[in-house]
């Protein structure tokens, strides 16, 4: 991918490892929620909005084997840390076990889940790290899966952006504080959680929608969670949005800005422009990239000054899906060797806490 | 710009109660004279925003909060809402809310000599 620069320990935040099959996950799921998903007969919990054979879900070359792309450790190490000469990968599984409504049955999924990850990756190489997954429905049992994955391998927790309701409500605060008393930052990514559609206005018909739609339920999330006040409770929370673009989010700060001078006393724990708050809080990944065909230096320079700092912005493959063109990588050229230096890993090694010394294996 | 210190009489001590206000003209610019109780305040009527008549707002209180469900609410009548787009001014500095810095209204001392309320312009 030439994405890497010399001396750079290269950080891909967003790689989607997938279950090969349900059963894979039963070694690690109590036998009364074996029996349970046997007796029943449920196949398993693959996205919906990823169909395997559906355009853009996969890049060549990541359907081996019998499982769906990014299911095979070895597959997923050649392409996303041999091929790229990327230091690290932060694995993101999207298998939607926090989507079922039993708050028993998707805390037991999630927690076998996160040993499948433990044992079938972070163990298959160091250079792999992985996200908690969690289910909302039962945020204090979310709370305790947190406290006891945190470090082990596991840098960040993952809640899916159509969460049961506005991520900032008061319900779900027993995850932010288990995240901050952690030191893992909370990834949001498109994804259901519940009985919200992945658009904010309803179910979609089309995969497109779902696509060029994406930016939308983050923007409601992040406005929840600044004027819900989960910053101003939890202020060493950080929060990462994935795979939903990055250039919306300074039309988001403007207009936010603009509201907040008129209506910061509904919100007086808001004590800061809504912009100062984001930017100290949240990143975002750059993948995709929703920029003009023919972006440049002068576009680049526009966009970091709206933004307000690049050290937001967090380099991203999306492996194994294959939405995001080109962009990214004309990002990456365009920047600084500074910037570019941030993007690619220095921003990211500061938030997931990543050892800063070269890296452990030759790479390509 | 009128000389530093030239004394106004806008009000007979009385006419405006605590809590209460009067807009007068003054050199053909309007000033919002406020009582709070322990003392009188002025301030342009000129929003600095956008120019709104900025005196007739609201008034209400000071609104903190140490952290997420709680408030506190402190200095009642005396933060200004603008009628407009409802920034906040506070009454005994002029500044603003939101940017007390850079976002400010013009206030002028205010005076008694036991029957006139008095403006220095
Ligand atoms: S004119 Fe006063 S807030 Fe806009």
């Amino acid at each position: 991918m030439g994405t890497g620069t010399a001396g750079t320990a290269v950080v891909d935040c967003d790689v989607h490892n997938a279950v090969p099959r349900l059963s894979a996950l039963f070694p690690f799921l109590p036998d009364s929620w074996v029996d349970y998903c046997r007796e029943t007969g449920v196949e398993g919990f693959d996205p919906a909005f990823y169909p395997p054979g559906a355009p853009l879900s996969a890049r060549p070359g990541s359907r081996v084997g019998d499982g769906p792309p990014g299911s095979d450790p070895d597959v997923v190490r050649a392409h996303v840390l041999d091929a790229t000469g990327a230091r690290w990968a932060v694995l993101n599984c999207l298998y939607a076990v926090h989507a079922l409504h039993n708050p028993d049955w998707a805390a037991s999924m999630a927690g076998a889940l996160n040993e499948w990850q433990a044992v079938h990756w972070l163990a298959a190489d160091p250079r792999f790290r992985a996200s908690i997954v969690v289910s909302l429905r039962d945020p204090h049992a979310a709370a305790e899966e947190i406290g006891r994955r945190a470090g082990n391998g596991f840098v960040q927790v993952l809640l899916p952006a159509s969460a049961p309701a506005p991520l900032g409500q008061r319900s779900f605060w027993p995850v932010y504080a288990a995240a901050e008393a952690a030191g893992v930052p909370v990834a949001v990514h498109p994804g259901v959680g519940g009985a919200n559609p992945l658009s904010p206005v309803g179910w979609p018909a089309h995969h497109v929608e779902d696509y060029a739609g994406a930016a939308l339920t983050l923007q409601s999330q992040l406005t929840s969670l600044v004027a819900e006040g989960v910053f101003a409770a939890y202020p060493g929370l950080r929060v990462v949005l994935l795979e939903s673009g990055v250039t919306w989010l300074p039309s988001l700060m403007w207009r936010f800005d603009k509201n907040w001078k008129a209506l910061r006393r509904e919100v007086p724990w808001v004590d800061r422009p809504p912009s100062q708050v984001i930017r100290e809080h949240v990143l975002l990944s750059t993948t995709p990239l929703d920029a003009p065909p023919a972006l440049d230096r002068a576009w680049v320079d526009r966009f970091l000054t709206q933004l307000g700092t690049v050290r937001m912005l967090l380099h991203a493959g999306d492996y194994p899906h294959w939405h995001h063109g080109t962009a990214p990588a004309a990002l990456l050229e365009q920047l600084s060797p500074a910037e570019r230096e941030l993007v690619l890993g220095g921003n990211a090694t500061r938030l997931y806490g990543l050892p800063e010394e070269a890296g452990c294996r030759p790479v390509a | 710009m009128t000389a530093p210190g030239r004394a106004v009489v806008v009000a007979v001590v009385g006419e405006i109660p605590a809590g209460g206000r009067k807009i007068v003209d003054i050199d053909g610019r309007s000033v919002g004279v406020f009582n709070l109780g322990d003392g009188f305040v002025a301030l342009r009527n000129t929003c600095p925003h956008e120019g709104a008549p900025l005196c007739e707002g609201v008034l209400s209180g000071a609104l903190t909060s140490p952290t997420p469900g709680v408030y506190h609410y402190e200095r009642r009548g005396e933060i200004l809402r603008c009628p407009w787009h409802q920034w906040e001014f506070d009454l005994r500095t002029g500044r603003s809310w939101v940017d007390p810095d850079r976002v400010r209204v013009r206030h002028y001392p205010v005076t008694s000599d036991g029957r006139h309320v008095i403006v220095h312009v």
